[in-house]
């Protein structure tokens, strides 16, 4: 295939599809981990609502509005699921499954109330995105890489998830000590001085940070998978914490341009006019990786012990 | 418009949707307060994104061989197979490899949606059937459905609430007590079993009303909302049923009403409301009654303190003991106690010298466990006893001048 072809029409989603995989995948090793996989789910049902009060609000869908919007929610959620568990006594699960379910229903409800005809936002677009629609116009070939007027029209997705790709990567090495500790021993990492709560909390922040701005470009769907598939495939890999987190950014970064490929050109090889949803078979090859280390993968077993000696 | 609704005038078909949808409430309030006691509610979220693929390939399967692509019942078995087999996924995952239930639930939640969005957008490209309603399926819509439909989904509601009837009993006892239900003979892994299965036929009947996403509200708001009201077992299961019963059918009659709505969503806001409303009002547990019990405490303890205060001649320093007292006529604006103030803080003092003589005492080391600094000694004691301890204290008085 040409430069011509593939720069303006794939290279911005496939890069905006590999930075949306790495930047969930780091902070999703940690989630798993933790077993609190789920978050990504949680996170990404209640920006909704947030990002549609941001339309009703400024009556764009605009960057900022909606990144604020979307934090919000995601605020108003962690304060509510609190609220419930500790007002009503309520375990953690059903509390977060209470407010997550009923801000997205309130969500779907403003967003089908309002008049949304002359923008694009509705759930579908929502819950899987639109990479396909990422097309750098104005890029004649690999040269417009390093020209200037070219790179000024590149769609805003990339250079956002980029920022936060180092935003998260940054997170991840600064705290990489603390984080290592406090998730396999938090009683230890308490005694030697860590606020371990407070790390806890910072570690969701920049998860829901990584979920929203993901969120316009690809839907919430990629965003689930990515937090959790990614890094559940690399714990069946490997013992060690560096080597998982080596792994879940290959199995990422393998997800998305395989998922991307394969949607993109997978039906002209069969026959097929059109394309199919990237972001749904980026999801779909993540699971057929997991699916094929949770069968082949060393480390698959609970009580595998790592290899020593080498 | 809503009380037509409401009052289920709407017409025939609205009628049998909302009296469906009605069933459909009580089963997956019944069934997810099961699932909600044996702490696994959010595997019903799985089950049911997994149902999408399903639906995806009944439909094109159906279409492959030359029909619309619109059975209802065609849909809902290639739904229910996908679910069944996510189902499996979850636990395989979650048994046979290391990976915890949340993880597995995540994972196969997300790939299998994931992969029917695929198929959603396979289906958009094909010229044959009709393609409109699938999306549907997501956020549940009733508007403008079929008679034949509308009486699938009823009939199929109806008999899912009899499988959770029939099934009560062992469900009960394995979600309670799962050693004791093992050693009654019962085998709580089928039973388990049982119970997804349960989950699979609300999840799947609730498709077209509640849509996939939404479905984990049924089986989670009413449960938990239930748990406010009583702390009963099977008082849980009834109260969860009636509300899950009362939301289904209130949403599922607003959105008869109003058909651009969704139905889903309408159903999900009402569950929630009345889960907010008990949260606020119920009695013991609701936040009301918390604060209201914390305050009528706290002024115990301020009278009690204000009255030993009053009997020892200290002064009150704390306004808040000074107010209360006053509210009850005990003391002057001064802090100087008036004469019942007077009474009443000499026989506190009476309560907690009696109190002391009998906590230094080992014959009554049961009954001085009570003993909080609140409770009226009157209420543990015989006047038989209280009397053999005034005598006792009398000769404290003489002992120890």
């Amino acid at each position: 295939m040409s430069g011509a072809e593939f720069v303006p029409l794939s290279l911005v989603p496939m890069l905006t599809g590999i930075f949306v995989a790495v930047a969930c995948a780091l902070p999703g090793n940690f989630l798993v981990l933790r077993r609190q996989a789920l978050i990504g789910d949680a996170i990404s049902h209640v920006v909704l609502p947030g990002i549609v009060v941001a339309f009703l609000v400024t009556g764009t869908v605009t960057t900022w509005p909606m990144l604020f919007g979307a934090a919000g929610a995601a605020v108003v959620a962690v304060i509510a699921i609190e609220a419930i568990r500790r007002l009503g006594r309520i375990e953690a699960g059903a509390a977060m499954g209470v407010i997550f379910t009923a801000m997205f229903a309130g969500g779907v409800l403003l967003l089908e109330q309002s008049d949304t005809s002359s923008v694009h936002l509705d759930v579908e677009h929502a819950l899987y995105g639109n990479l396909e629609s990422l097309i750098w116009l104005d890029a004649t070939g690999w040269a417009s890489l390093f020209d200037r007027t070219a790179l000024a029209t590149i769609p805003v997705e990339l250079p956002r998830m980029a920022l936060t790709l180092v935003g998260v990567a940054l997170f991840t090495f600064v705290f990489w000590r603390p984080l290592k500790i406090s998730t396999f021993d938090e009683g230890f990492a308490r005694t030697i001085g860590m606020r371990t709560g407070r790390l806890g909390l910072a570690l969701v922040i920049v998860a829901a940070i990584a979920a929203v701005a993901a969120f316009d470009a690809v839907g919430s769907i990629i965003v689930i998978a990515m937090f959790i598939c990614p890094p559940a495939a690399a714990r069946l890999m490997t013992n060690q914490l560096e080597h998982q987190v080596a792994w879940s950014v290959l199995i990422a970064v393998i997800s998305a341009v395989s998922g991307y490929v394969i949607a993109g050109y997978g039906p002209l090889w069969f026959g097929f006019a059109s394309s199919v949803s990237a972001a749904g078979m980026i999801a779909t090859m993540s699971g057929v990786l997991l699916g094929l280390t949770a069968v082949f993968g060393p480390h698959r077993h609970r009580g595998s012990v790592a290899a020593e000696g080498f | 418009m809503i009380w037509d609704a409401l009052l289920l005038q709407l017409g025939y078909n609205a009628t049998l949707v909302t009296l469906g949808a009605m069933l459909l409430g009580m089963a997956a309030g019944v069934g997810g307060t099961f699932l909600f006691l044996r702490k696994r509610a959010l595997v019903s979220d799985a089950i049911s994104h997994a149902t999408l693929p399903g639906i995806g390939i009944a439909f094109i399967v159906m279409v492959a061989f030359g029909g619309e692509g619109r059975n209802l019942i065609g849909l809902l078995a290639g739904a229910a197979a996908s679910a069944g087999i996510g189902l499996v996924a979850v636990s395989w995952l979650s048994t046979r490899t290391r990976l915890a239930e949340d993880a597995a639930i995540g994972s196969v939640l997300s790939v299998f949606f994931g992969f029917g969005i695929v198929l959603l957008t396979v289906i958009q490209t094909l010229s044959a059937g009709q393609k409109a309603g699938l999306e549907g399926f997501l956020l549940g819509s009733t508007a403008g459905m079929l008679r034949s439909d509308a009486v699938v989904i009823a009939v199929s509601a109806a008999l899912t609430l009899a499988l959770v009837l029939i099934l009560r009993r062992p469900l009960t006892l394995a979600s309670f007590d799962p050693e004791y239900a093992t050693s009654t003979g019962q085998n709580v892994t089928r039973t388990d079993l049982a119970m997804m299965g349960l989950v699979l036929a609300v999840t799947v009947v609730g498709l077209k009303i509640v849509g996939l996403i939404l479905i984990v509200a049924l089986l989670i708001i009413p449960p938990v909302t239930a748990r406010f009201w009583t702390e009963r077992t099977d008082h849980v299961v009834l109260i969860a049923g009636l509300l899950g019963g009362v939301s289904a059918y209130v949403g599922a009659a607003i959105s008869a009403a109003l058909p651009d709505i969704p139905t889903g969503p309408i159903i999900v806001l009402v569950g929630f409301a009345i889960f907010a409303l008990s949260l606020l009002l119920a009695p013991r547990r609701g936040i009301v009654s918390s604060l209201l019990q914390y305050y009528r405490y706290q002024k115990r303890v301020h009278l009690r303190q204000g009255l030993l205060a009053l009997a020892q001649g200290q002064p009150i320093y704390e306004r808040l003991t000074l107010r209360l007292l006053r509210a009850e006529g005990w003391a002057l604006p001064d802090g100087v106690a008036t004469k019942t103030g007077r009474s009443m803080a000499a026989k506190a003092m009476r309560d907690e010298t009696r109190w002391q003589i009998l906590r230094s005492d080992p014959n009554f080391e049961t009954a001085s466990t009570q003993y909080d600094g609140l409770t009226p000694i009157e209420s543990v004691l015989t006047p038989d006893q209280i009397r053999d301890l005034d005598k006792r204290m009398d000769l404290h008085a003489v002992v120890t001048p």
